[in-house]
């Protein structure tokens, strides 16, 4: 299976793809120029200098939200352009998952924090577990899968109420995301708890770690289908179906929903 | 016979169909089209998300937004249906990147980047405002540059002169509101709501346009250019005076009056433009060209100087992709080619290229 995943929630504009458990590449920018004018140009470069040919691909993976308005968006208009031409699925990532599962394999609690702007963040938790449970007795030279499970789905929530979370889940915790330096010294003012902070190789969005949790996700969904990716709203979109999860409504709406309900 | 070949070839080269994808948008229509060489429309597909955005008295740029993201496969695939065509059969495909609001402007350029590196098939941004300049080849196929120009819409108040295929030259813009938004925002003071444009139309026609005398402006040193926010502003300042005054103001006469005074300054200033440059041929343009008054003044205006009058069906005057097939095609031709790092333009002017 080869799956292409882009993403664009963020600040970081980033194409990978996943091959059979190896990404064959990687390439992201983190920059302020518009995802319109390079995650075209990037894919295209990479699929050139890698002789990779778009048709050999199984599935289009995207961080499907929550994120910036326009850079989903762009992400979502160039996965959904590109699913339609090649006829081939589209695999939808939580953003949020996607960061935590830059962390794979941790003990630690998992907390990424996106910089959701009108001071709240896009944000939640997670814990790597080994599946099955390991048995007490059990070989130690067993493989154990570990799967990660969303303590917290993700949210967009001022940084005090997830901090309040962890504080109440009582464990050491993990945070990454381009809501670092926004919200540190809050964070630190607050936590009750043992906080780290990622460092920059794994501290913000990649197209690989969409694609590696696309994949398995994708892998998840076909055990469940007698081994056929079968559509499953949120997992496996078409082109035509596809939208972004922006986890808030439009300002107009908001405003217009406030009036309603002050009436 | 290696000659023979190398001549049939060229043939068939010459003879060949050229055909466009087109996708369009740029406000609160999602559009996508398939023409052939440039004139023949095969498909015409519009989502219109009118409704949603009367909810709140004007477009609203991130609903739109959202909108375009729903629509642009469906609306797309449509058109290629309808066209009886695939991806696989065209020679490119043309996208509006401007002028226009920046969200949703990046759904088709987004979209149309994808679909080209997928597909291998060459890119062409189209302005906006050419593609609704290019409306008026479809129906009329002898219309061909040079022309004059008079662009009237939502957005834009433009008069240019169509030197030829992709060359103009503005001579006269709005130093402020749009025609079509002076439209919307009497339509909304006299209660007629949104879009102003087609509601004043019906209203004006119960009215009488010489019911109360508006100001019809100049601006300043430039002939050509327009200034609609000074009527509008006559406009409310007459409501507010009614109101103090407690008397009452019909609906249809204001819209007929408020009408005649744009219709008024839009004429005099395109035929003043016909007789400078001596043009021959004039075509209007853009959502306000469909406006029945303004059609009907500019027709009879130009028949008293012998001037052929063009102008667009309602569907190809409001937002749509095939005037966007048309003008890319004219682009295609040309040799015009846009990269993978096309943006999206909102404030793109006319005869510029990114």
């Amino acid at each position: 299976m080869k799956i292409l995943a882009l993403d664009t929630s963020g600040v970081v504009a980033s194409a990978a793809i996943w091959e059979d458990d190896v990404i064959r590449t990687e390439y992201s920018m983190n920059d302020n120029k518009m995802h319109s004018q390079t995650i075209l140009p990037m894919l295209k470069e990479a699929l050139d200098l890698t002789d990779e040919d778009l048709s050999t691909v199984d599935a289009i993976a995207t961080a499907g939200g929550p994120g910036s308005f326009t850079g989903l968006r762009i992400g979502a208009a160039t996965v959904k352009g590109l699913a339609y031409a090649l006829n081939k699925p589209i695999l939808p990532v939580p953003t949020v998952d996607a960061l935590a599962y830059r962390l794979w394999g941790t003990e630690k609690v998992v907390c990424p924090i996106m910089d959701a702007r009108r001071d709240q963040t896009y944000t939640g938790l997670y814990e790597f577990k080994p599946q099955p449970p390991m048995e007490t007795g059990e070989n130690p030279g067993t493989e154990q899968e570990l799967v990660m499970h969303v303590l917290t789905p993700q949210c967009a929530v001022p940084i005090e109420e997830i901090v309040e979370k962890i504080n109440d889940l009582n464990r050491p915790v993990i945070f990454l995301g381009d809501g670092v330096p926004v919200f540190k010294e809050r964070i630190l003012k607050q936590a009750k708890v043992q906080v780290s902070f990622a460092p920059a190789h794994m501290n913000r969005q990649s197209a690989a770690a969409t694609a590696s949790l696309a994949a398995y996700r994708a892998r998840v969904n076909m055990a469940a289908h007698g081994g056929v990716l079968t559509p499953e709203e949120g997992v496996v979109e078409t082109a035509a179906d596809h939208t972004p999860t922006y986890l808030r409504l439009s300002q107009a709406e908001r405003e217009k929903q406030e009036k309603e309900n002050a009436v | 016979m290696a000659v023979g070949k190398l001549i049939s070839l060229n043939m068939e080269e010459t003879k060949k169909d050229i055909l466009i994808l087109a996708i369009e948008s740029s406000c609160d229509e999602t559009a996508a089209s398939v023409c052939r060489n440039g004139r023949e429309i095969l498909s015409n597909t519009i989502y219109s998300q009118i409704d949603v955005h009367t909810l709140y008295g004007g477009v609203v740029p991130e609903i739109a937004s959202r909108a375009h993201i729903e629509k642009i496969i469906p609306v797309i695939d449509t058109a290629l249906a309808e066209a009886k065509v695939g991806l696989k059969d065209l020679d490119a495909i043309a996208v509006t990147y401007g002028p226009g609001l920046v969200g949703p402007l990046l759904v088709g350029v987004s979209a149309a980047k994808a679909l080209c590196l997928a597909t291998g098939l060459p890119l062409i941004g189209v302005h906006h405002i050419e593609g609704h300049i290019s409306a008026n080849y479809i129906e009329n196929p002898d219309l061909e540059p040079p022309f004059a120009a008079l662009v009237v819409s939502g957005g834009h108040s433009h008069l240019v002169v169509v030197k030829d295929y992709g060359e103009y030259e503005v001579i006269g813009r709005t130093r402020d509101d749009a025609a079509g938004e002076a439209f919307d925002k009497v339509a909304r003071a006299i209660g007629l709501g949104y879009p102003g444009g087609p509601k004043i139309d019906k209203a004006a026609k119960e009215g009488n346009p010489h019911a109360l005398e508006f100001p019809r402006a100049k601006v300043g040193e430039s002939v050509y250019d327009f200034s609609f926010s000074g009527l509008k502003s006559a406009v409310l300042n007459y409501l507010n005076t009614c109101e103090m005054k407690g008397e009452k103001w019909v609906q249809a006469d204001v819209a007929a009056s408020f009408q005649k005074a744009v219709v008024d300054v839009l004429v005099d200033h395109s035929m003043s433009a016909i007789d400078q440059y001596g043009f021959k041929k004039f075509a209007i343009a853009g959502g306000v060209a469909s406006n029945s008054a303004l059609r009907a003044a500019m027709k009879e205006a130009c028949e008293k100087k012998g001037v052929a009058f063009y102008h667009p069906s309602p569907i190809l005057c409001t937002d749509n992709a095939a005037m966007i097939g048309c003008a890319g095609y004219y682009e295609f031709i040309r040799g015009e080619r846009s990269s993978l790092d096309l943006n999206a333009i909102p404030n793109l002017k006319l005869g510029e290229r990114a």
